[in-house]
């Protein structure tokens, strides 16, 4: 550092915008990147008076009665209800239940907590509640609970559901960050961005040439294909809002190694191309809703890997990278010319570049 | 969508990296005006890729960077008038004013909207007519042609509730501020695919033969960048000083005549700040006297904000190239994306937030510092008084 007398002292510089000092929540809050983690850590956490086990992951780990259970819980406000390849009721259901097979959990019973906006058309909450059976029928999962609750009108976004779901975790099945080694093999299961995308252009009425349908899906059965070939996968994570980017960076984070990214082996349809170079997007950071991500043993790779690709909902699983022991916590990507970018926790919600 | 693959060809650009490593003999600086282009050097590792002796310095060329301070808090005070639905494109939300940005108004009840086009903010204003909509216009020459037209529509349909918020900034004049700097070491220019796409290239050959530089009209795909780069050491190394077209598929020599067109009919060249720069003479537009009633600096009162940029950051000299991002002592302490002490490292098309976001991994741990006495600056410091909301007139 040079000599700071004849320059400012930027120690005691105060940062017009500090994340940590707004006086009150903003979007990006919510986008489930480092501001929605600080939010938990920070404010939410303190508040509840101790840690709270698995906080920040996507279902809590519980013993109870000899069993050991994955128990999670979500809330969906989704706007608009509808899109192209599903709606909030499908979301509600497959969000839960995908949270509890990250932890190789199939889901066995969800509850359904509605909050219904005074004005909105009842026709509109009939098609969201068959949506959501439909999913739950699909998922093999019981809605067994729940509850209704009406704010006034300009409260609320038409509908909002939370689901809590339970399910069994078998036997022999210990999905965490912390056993990530080295050397593990990175595989997602298909395309990355298009939930995202999909949202974002109905949305906002952004009439892409071609149309991009949500990947909404219940991942439980491919999740039990991959613990059929063994149950020593180190860790599944779901990656919906932060995308890609933010799973990967937690898992580095909470395992301490590093990781690699072979940017094109990454799967990304064209459409999604097309529509995030448009916006100024990165598809690494687009919420996914049927995808998954998976830190797998190498000597179970390929068979891992087949396995997925034998699954209706894993015929696009690719490898795409590797655990290292460099650069520990941090993803790295290995551009298509041959050069290296960091990989970063994103901050708030991807904003659209203005050129 | 086609043509991006293609133009990310891995073979390809390795054709071109050898051509650019056997035409190199000695050292040279180039400067990319484009924030774009920044991002996509960075985000693609180009610059990891290219020989030692050709070095890129980052340009002024992110519109979200060098819209000035005060401009933001304009926005700010606008948009959290009740009355007003204020919209802009997407990342201008997080760039920090005097303690608050777009969000934190929004987050206060404010009715602040991310839009994809003017277009949209006048549709917003025809669907509200009890409202006033506000449309923030920021950037270069390419985004001022269609907010021309936004207000030459808004004037033709009769909407009257309807304003921009105009911080439009034109290039030439900046290449102009940036090669009178004695401190300066850009030996070339990529110029701006996009602005040119607009603008043509008629406004370069004089700035090429003053300053005996030259400007190469490049885009953004990697393999873009590389043509452009290839074709400006080739240059350089000859010893020519020419105007190139690397950019044919969307840059004619004569630009867009009708986007033009509407850029003279309701703007007229003015003087502008920069943030961190200061006042450039010429480098702007703002709307001229038969749309004055369109302008919402005019329509809201908020002329008299004045806001002084804090002397701490030295965004200024990145943007000039005289100041590699990591060679400033807050990069990534002080000042991060989270904690933007300026603007460079508030958009992800600033050169600091580029170098943070995907270069930390090959800067030294503890970035290097450089000595205190700073560079000349190209421009008189830009405003002067400064004015809170509260003892500002106007509430």
């Amino acid at each position: 550092m040079s000599d700071t007398t004849a320059r400012p002292d930027l120690l005691s510089w105060t940062c017009p915008a500090p994340v940590r000092d707004r006086p009150r929540v903003v979007m990006g809050h919510g986008g489930g990147g480092a501001m929605s983690a600080e939010l938990i850590e920070q404010i939410v956490l303190p508040g509840l008076g101790g840690p709270v086990q698995a906080a920040l992951t996507d279902s809590a780990v519980v013993e109870l009665g000899g069993a050991r259970l994955a128990f999670s819980t979500d809330s969906f406000v989704v706007r608009p209800l509808f899109f192209p390849g599903g709606s909030i009721g499908d979301l509600a259901v497959n969000g839960t239940v995908n949270d509890l097979a990250m932890s190789g959990a199939r889901a066995a019973f969800l509850s359904c907590g509605l909050i219904l906006e005074e004005g909105v058309e009842l026709d509109t909450v009939s098609r969201v509640a068959e949506a959501l059976g439909a999913a739950a029928r699909a998922a093999g999962v019981r809605v067994v609970t729940g509850d209704t609750k009406v704010v006034e009108a300009g409260h609320g976004d038409g509908v909002y559901i939370n689901t809590s779901g339970i399910g069994l975790i078998p036997a022999g099945v210990d999905l965490r960050p912390e056993r990530v080694t080295p050397g593990d093999v990175v595989v997602v299961s298909g395309a990355i961005g298009v939930h995202g995308v999909a949202i974002m252009s109905e949305r906002e009425n952004l009439r892409f040439e071609v149309g991009i349908e949500s990947d909404c899906a219940a991942l439980g059965g491919l999740v039990d294909a991959m613990l059929s070939v063994t149950s020593d996968l180190h860790v599944l994570r779901d990656p919906t809002r932060g995308g890609l980017a933010a799973s990967l960076n937690e898992i580095a984070a909470a395992s301490g190694c590093g990781v690699v990214v072979q940017e094109r082996s990454v799967p990304v349809p064209q459409p999604v191309v097309g529509a995030c170079a448009m916006l100024g997007l990165d598809p690494m950071y687009v919420a996914n809703e049927g995808k998954l991500v998976a830190f797998v043993p190498r000597e179970h790779a390929d068979a891992v890997l087949a396995a997925m690709r034998a699954h209706p909902l894993g015929s696009e699983a690719a490898v795409i990278g590797e655990a290292v022991t460099d650069h520990p916590g941090m993803v790295v990507a290995r551009t298509g010319l041959g050069g290296t970018r960091v990989v970063d926790m994103p901050m708030g919600e991807q904003l659209p570049r203005i050129c | 969508m086609k043509y991006i693959d293609e133009f990310q060809d891995p073979a390809l650009a390795a054709r071109l990296l050898d051509d650019i490593r056997a035409t190199v003999t000695r050292p040279w600086a180039l400067m990319e005006v484009c924030g774009g282009q920044t991002h996509s050097i960075i985000r693609h590792g180009i610059d990891q890729l290219l020989p030692d002796e050709v070095e890129l310095i980052h340009g002024p060329g992110c519109p979200v960077c060098v819209t000035p301070l005060e401009m933001i808090d304009k926005a700010l005070e606008i948009a959290s008038r009740p009355e007003v639905i204020f919209c802009s494109f997407g990342d201008m939300l997080r760039v920090p004013g005097t303690g608050r940005d777009l969000f934190q108004v929004r987050a206060e009840g404010g009715d602040v909207r991310v839009v994809y086009s003017p277009l949209d903010a006048l549709r917003l204003a025809e669907e509200n007519p009890d409202r006033e909509v506000v449309f923030f216009g920021i950037g270069f020459e390419t985004t001022a042609p269609p907010n021309a037209m936004t207000v030459h529509q808004a004037r033709k349909r009769g909407i009257r509730n309807f304003s921009l918020l105009v911080s439009h900034v034109r290039v030439p004049p900046a290449i102009e501020a940036i090669m009178q700097s004695p401190d300066c070491r850009v030996q070339a220019f990529l110029a701006a695919g996009h602005v040119c796409s607009v603008m043509g290239t008629a406004e370069y050959p004089a700035l090429a033969e003053r300053f005996r530089v030259p400007i190469v009209v490049t885009g953004f795909e990697p393999l873009d960048v590389l043509e452009g780069v290839r074709r400006t050491v080739r240059q350089l190394e000859r010893g020519e000083h020419t105007v190139d077209n690397a950019y044919p598929r969307a840059v004619p020599p004569e630009g867009n005549p009708a986007a033009r067109a509407m850029l003279d009919d309701v703007f007229e060249v003015a003087d502008r700040a920069w943030r961190g720069i200061g006042v450039i003479p010429d480098s702007g537009w703002r709307l001229s006297p038969r749309y004055r009633d369109y302008d919402a600096e005019h329509r809201f009162q908020v002329g008299d904000i004045a806001t002084l940029e804090p002397a701490e950051c030295r965004s200024g000299e990145v943007l000039q190239g005289l100041l590699k991002p990591h060679e400033c002592e807050a990069f990534g302490t002080t000042c991060t994306p989270r904690t933007p002490l300026g603007a460079t490292m508030v958009s992800s098309e600033g050169a600091c937030a580029a170098y943070y976001l995907y270069r930390r991994l090959d800067l030294p741990a503890r970035p290097g510092s450089r000595p205190d006495s700073r560079p000349t600056p190209v421009a008189t410091p830009a405003a002067v008084s400064v004015s809170s909301r509260e003892d500002s007139s106007v509430v």
